[in-house]
C-alpha cells in the first residue's frame, strides 16, 4: 500500500511536468489553432537559461527563476512574431512542420552554444537530493523534496493562471480570442498581439517546467523529448481543455510510474503512448474535450 | 514555352506529356545506367542511399503530400521492413520472396496504424502515428529472440541467382531498378481514380464523402501502400547498412523523413526524390566543409541539425512547394524568358478555415 | 406517379438542447425542382446534411426511392445517385477543374487500387470513358476555358459553377444545391437559373435546393417548402408560399411592423 502511494506521488510529480507542457500546447492551440511540436524544446531552452543564470552569472535560484520566466516569454513572443505570424492562414500541416523544424533547429543550436554543449548539467537547486518522511522517519512515506516542489509549484502556477484568466483584462481577452477570433477582433481586441502574448505565456510556463524538471533529469539538449509525452497528456484530457491538460498530465505520469514498477522493463517508456492510443480508440475527444466537427 | 495542342484524351493520361519530357527522362535513364562507370565507389554508395530514401519518401509523400495524413512514426514501417528482411534472410529465404514479404509485413502494420486514422484526423492522427512509432521501436527492442534487441542484427551476404549483390555497383542497379518501379507505381496510382480519391480526401473530406469516396477504405489503402513502400526501403536499407539496431528507426528518423519530403516539395512525386537527394548532398557538403571552418564551429555535432533546421524553416516560410516548386519557377523563367514576372506563382492568400464547430 | 423520389418522414435532429430540425416531413417527386426557403437558422442546410447522411437524425428517417438512406454512411448515399453542392464551396482546391470533375465519376469506378497501380488496360479504358463523360458536363456548363486551371486560382463565381459541374459529373438522379446563387452577381444568378432549368428539362435530374433569392426560387421551382426554426411553415407553389402570412412574418419579424 505504501509502495503504491509512493509510486503515485512520484508519478504525480512527473505528471505535473507533463501537465505544464501540455498546458503550454493547449494555450497555443486554443488561441491560434496551431500545434507547437517544439514545446518540449522550449522547456529545454528554459532549463539551459536557468542553468546559465545560476552557474555562469551566479544568481540565486529565486532570481534565476524570474530571469528564466522573463527570458522564455521573450523567446515565445519572438518565435510567434518572426516565424508563426507570417504563416497565418496557411494549412495546419505547414505550421506543424515549422514547429517540428524549430525543435530540430533548437536541439542543434543548443549543442553549439559554448558551455551548454552536448553534456548533461546539474542545476544546483537548494533542495537537491533532500527527502521528507511523512508518517515517521524510516517507516512512513518518503517524498523527495524535488517531487514535492514540482507538485506545489504546479498547484501555485495553476492557481495563478486561473486568477489571470478569470480576473484580468488580458486573461479575458485571451479567452475571448480563443473562443472566436473574428468576434474578438470585432470587439476591438488586438488578436495578433494577444496571440503573441499567448505564445509568450506558453513559453514561460515551459520555462517553469524546465526548471522544475532539471533537478531530476539534468539539463541536456535532448531533454525536450520529454515534451512528446505531453501530447498523450493533452489528448487524454481532451485537446483544447485546460483542466483536461492538467488531469491528462497526472494520469499519464501516474500510469507511467506504475507501469515502470509493475510491468516488465521497457513498458515505462511506452506506457504514455499505449494510453493515448486506447484513448483515441475509446474516446477520441478526451475526458474534457469538445466535439470538433467541421461545419459545412 | 511549349504549347501543347491536344487532340486526344489519351494525351492527358500519358506518362510523358511531350517529346521534350521523353528526351530528358531518357537522358536521365542513360545517366543512371552509366553511373557506375563514371562515379567513384563512395559517390555511388551515396546515390544508392538516395535511392533507398527516395522509396520511403515516395511512400510518405503518398500519405502526407497526396492524402493529407501526416505520419510522425514512419521510421516504424522502415524498421518492420528491415527486420523482416533480416529475419527471413537469416532463415534462408531468397531475396525475391523476402522483399515482397517485407513490404507485406510493413503494409499490414500500416493497416493497423491506419485503423485509428478512421476515427481520428489531423492532429490526433499525427499523435497516434507518433505513439505507434515509439511502440514499434520498443517492440523491436523487446522481441530479442527475433530482432536481437538493442544488440542489433547482422545481415548476411545478398546473393540473388548466384550473383553477388553486396557489390557496390550491382546493389546500386538493384536499388535503382526497384526505385524506378516504385515511382512508376505511384505515378500510375496518381493518374487513376485511386490517386484522385486520395487528393480529394486531402482537400476536403466532407465533399469526398459526398462524391461517394469511402474514406475508411482509401485511408487504409494509403497507409498500407505508404507503409509497404517504407518496408521495401527498409529491406534495402538493411542490406546497405548490413547491421541494424532499433535506434536507427527512432523518432528522429521519422522526423528527418518528414523533413526530406517537405524540403523536396509536398504534393509532387519529384519532391520525394529531390528531398533525399538534397539531404545527402548537403550532408556531404557539411562533411567536406568542416575542414575549412574554424575548429570551434567545424567540430560541433550540432552543426548538421542546425543547418537542416534552418533549411526547413526557410523552405516552409519562403517556398512552400519545396525544391520542386523552386525548380518549376526556374524552368518557367527559362521557358518564357524574358517575360517572367515576380508573383506568377504567388499563392492566393487564404484565410484560416476553422475546423471548429462554433 | 407511384412513389416519391425522396421522402423525409418526421425528421428531427437535436444538437444538445437545440432542435435544429423538428418533425419535418415532405416528399420530392421525380423531375421537379423543390426549394427549401426560410430565414437563417431555419434548418435548411441541416436537412441537406441529413439527406446526404452527414448527420444522423435524432428521430424519423429519409427514404430514397422507398429505401431508408438515413442510416447509411455518406459515401453509400452518394452511390445511390444523390449529389450535392455546399454553401461555402467544398472543392478540391489543389487540383485542376478536370480532376475535380473526374472525382465526380468516382462512384462509377469498377477498378481496384491494385489495377490502378499497374495502370492496366481496363483502367485506361475506364479513364477515357470517364473523360468523355466529364467533357459532356464541361460543354454543358461552358467550362472549357477552365479545364486545366487549378481551382485555388479561380474566381468565386467560376468555383460555384465548377462545384455544380462536379455534382453533375456524378450523373445523379437527385441533385442537392445549397444556395446556388449566393455570392453570384445578377448575371451569374441568371445563368444559374437557366442551368437549373436545363438540368431538370434536358438531363431529367430532380433538384432540391436551398435558396434565399426569391426571384430565382419562383422562377425555377415547382414547389417550395418554407421552414422556420426547424419546423415546416407551409408547402406549395412559389406564389402560394410567398403569400402565406407565416412566411412573411418569419422573414419580416411580425406582421404588425409591415
Amino acid at each position: 500500500m505504501l509502495q503504491l502511494l509512493q509510486l503515485i506521488v512520484s508519478g504525480a510529480a512527473i505528471g505535473c511536468i507533463y501537465a505544464l507542457i501540455a498546458l503550454g500546447f493547449v494555450l497555443i492551440y486554443k488561441a491560434t489553432e496551431t500545434v507547437n511540436f517544439a514545446q518540449g524544446d522550449l522547456m529545454m531552452i528554459g532549463g539551459f537559461i536557468g542553468l546559465s543564470a545560476m552557474t555562469v552569472i551566479g544568481l540565486p535560484f529565486a532570481l534565476a527563476f524570474i530571469a528564466t520566466i522573463a527570458a522564455m516569454a521573450l523567446v515565445g513572443m519572438g518565435t510567434e512574431r518572426l516565424v508563426l505570424r507570417p504563416l497565418l492562414g496557411q494549412p495546419a500541416f505547414t505550421v506543424v512542420m515549422i514547429t517540428i523544424g524549430l525543435g530540430y533547429l533548437a536541439r542543434g543550436v543548443v549543442t553549439m552554444i559554448p558551455y551548454w554543449g552536448t553534456e548533461t548539467h546539474t542545476l544546483p537547486v537548494p533542495w537537491k537530493d533532500e527527502v521528507i518522511w511523512i508518517g515517521g522517519e524510516g517507516s512512513g512515506l518518503v517524498v523527495s523534496v524535488e517531487h514535492l516542489v514540482i507538485i506545489l509549484a504546479t498547484v501555485a502556477l495553476v492557481a495563478l493562471l486561473y486568477v489571470f484568466f478569470r480576473y484580468t483584462r488580458l486573461g479575458i481577452a485571451m479567452q475571448a480570442t480563443s473562443q472566436n477570433q473574428l468576434a474578438a477582433f470585432y470587439m476591438g481586441i488586438p488578436v495578433r498581439r494577444v496571440n503573441m502574448l499567448v505564445w509568450g505565456l506558453s513559453a514561460a510556463i515551459c520555462g517553469v517546467a524546465g526548471l522544475l524538471l532539471a533537478p531530476i533529469t539534468f539539463v541536456h539538449a535532448n531533454m525536450g523529448f520529454v515534451g512528446l509525452k505531453a501530447f498523450p497528456a493533452a489528448v487524454v484530457g481532451g485537446f483544447g481543455s485546460i483542466p483536461g491538460a492538467l488531469v491528462g498530465g497526472l494520469v499519464i505520469g501516474i500510469v507511467e510510474s506504475l507501469a515502470g514498477f509493475y510491468l516488465p522493463e521497457g513498458f515505462k517508456d511506452i506506457a504514455a503512448y499505449v494510453v493515448v492510443l486506447v484513448m483515441l480508440v475509446v474516446k477520441p475527444n478526451g475526458l474534457f474535450g469538445e466535439n470538433l466537427t467541421k461545419k459545412v | 514555352m511549349h504549347f501543347l495542342f491536344k487532340t486526344r484524351y489519351e494525351q492527358d493520361i500519358a506518362l510523358f506529356k511531350h517529346g521534350g519530357q521523353r528526351f530528358w527522362y531518357a537522358a536521365l535513364a542513360v545517366a543512371l545506367l552509366a553511373a557506375p562507370w563514371l562515379l567513384s565507389e563512395y559517390t555511388l554508395s551515396q546515390i544508392t542511399f538516395i535511392g533507398i530514401y527516395a522509396i520511403v519518401c515516395l511512400g510518405l509523400m503518398l500519405l502526407a503530400g497526396f492524402t493529407g495524413q501526416v505520419s510522425l512514426g514512419h521510421a516504424g514501417f522502415l524498421a518492420m521492413g528491415a527486420y523482416t528482411e533480416a529475419y527471413l534472410q537469416a532463415n534462408g529465404w531468397p531475396f525475391v520472396i523476402s522483399l515482397p514479404l517485407a513490404a507485406l509485413v510493413a503494409g499490414i502494420t500500416g493497416v493497423m496504424i491506419g485503423l485509428p486514422a478512421l476515427r481520428v484526423k489531423g492532429l490526433y492522427l499525427s499523435i497516434a502515428t507518433l505513439a505507434f512509432g515509439f511502440i514499434l521501436e520498443q517492440a523491436v527492442v523487446s522481441t530479442e529472440a527475433i530482432t536481437g534487441g538493442n544488440a542489433g542484427m547482422q545481415l548476411g551476404k545478398l546473393v540473388i541467382a548466384g550473383i553477388d549483390f553486396d557489390d557496390g555497383s550491382n546493389f546500386y542497379y538493384l536499388v535503382t531498378f526497384i526505385a524506378v518501379l516504385c515511382v512508376l507505381g505511384v505515378v500510375n496510382l496518381l493518374r487513376s481514380p485511386t490517386g484522385r480519391a486520395f487528393v480529394a480526401i486531402r482537400d476536403s473530406e466532407v465533399s469526398a464523402q459526398s462524391m461517394g469516396i469511402n474514406l475508411a477504405h482509401y485511408k487504409t489503402v494509403a497507409f498500407a501502400l505508404s507503409a509497404a513502400l517504407a518496408g521495401i526501403a527498409g529491406a534495402l536499407y538493411a542490406h546497405k547498412i548490413r547491421f541494424i539496431t532499433p535506434d536507427q528507426f527512432g523518432f528522429l528518423q521519422s522526423i528527418e523523413l518528414l523533413m526530406m519530403v517537405v524540403i523536396g516539395g509536398l504534393g509532387s512525386i519529384q519532391g520525394a526524390i529531390f528531398g533525399p537527394a538534397f539531404w545527402f548532398v548537403v550532408q556531404q557538403l557539411i562533411v567536406t566543409g568542416k575542414d575549412w571552418l574554424p575548429e570551434a564551429l567545424g567540430q560541433q555535432t550540432g552543426l548538421q541539425p542546425t543547418i537542416f533546421g534552418i533549411i526547413l524553416v526557410a523552405i516552409v516560410l519562403f517556398e512552400p512547394l519545396g525544391l520542386y516548386g523552386r525548380w518549376l519557377k526556374f524552368r518557367t523563367f527559362l521557358e518564357i524568358f524574358p517575360f517572367y514576372r515576380k508573383g506568377m506563382f504567388r499563392r492566393q492568400k487564404s484565410y484560416m478555415k476553422s475546423e471548429r464547430m462554433k | 406517379m407511384t412513389t416519391p423520389l425522396l421522402e423525409a418522414v418526421n425528421l428531427s435532429v437535436h444538437f444538445g438542447g437545440l432542435k435544429a430540425v423538428n418533425d419535418v416531413s415532405f416528399d420530392v417527386w421525380p423531375n421537379e425542382v423543390f426549394s427549401l426557403i426560410g430565414p437563417n437558422g431555419a434548418g435548411k442546410t441541416t436537412i441537406f446534411n441529413l439527406i446526404s447522411a452527414l448527420y444522423r437524425p435524432t428521430a424519423g428517417e429519409v427514404r430514397f426511392e422507398g429505401e431508408v438512406i438515413s442510416r447509411m454512411p455518406p459515401h453509400v448515399v452518394a452511390r445511390h445517385g444523390i449529389a450535392r453542392t455546399f454553401q461555402n464551396i467544398e472543392l478540391f482546391e489543389h487540383a485542376t477543374v478536370l480532376q475535380n470533375l473526374l472525382v465526380g465519376r468516382h462512384c462509377h469506378r469498377h477498378t481496384g487500387w491494385w489495377q490502378d497501380l499497374l495502370f492496366t488496360g481496363s483502367v485506361r479504358r475506364a479513364e477515357l470513358e470517364f473523360r468523355r463523360q466529364v467533357e459532356e458536363v464541361i460543354e454543358f456548363l461552358d467550362l472549357q476555358h477552365y479545364r486545366d486551371s487549378m481551382v485555388a486560382g479561380l474566381p468565386y463565381g467560376v468555383r460555384k459553377v465548377v462545384e455544380l459541374a462536379r455534382a453533375l459529373a456524378m450523373r445523379p438522379r437527385l441533385l442537392l444545391l445549397d444556395e446556388p446563387s449566393s455570392g453570384l452577381n445578377t448575371e451569374e444568378t441568371e445563368d444559374m437559373g437557366f442551368w437549373i432549368e436545363d438540368i431538370k428539362e434536358d438531363l431529367g435530374i430532380t433538384v432540391v435546393m436551398v435558396e434565399h433569392d426569391m426571384s430565382l426560387v419562383s422562377r425555377v421551382s415547382d414547389r417550395v417548402l418554407a421552414l422556420n426554426l426547424g419546423e415546416v411553415l407551409t408547402l406549395g407553389t412559389p406564389e402560394e408560399v410567398q403569400a402565406h402570412p407565416g412566411v412573411i412574418e418569419a422573414y419580416l419579424g411580425g406582421t404588425a411592423d409591415v
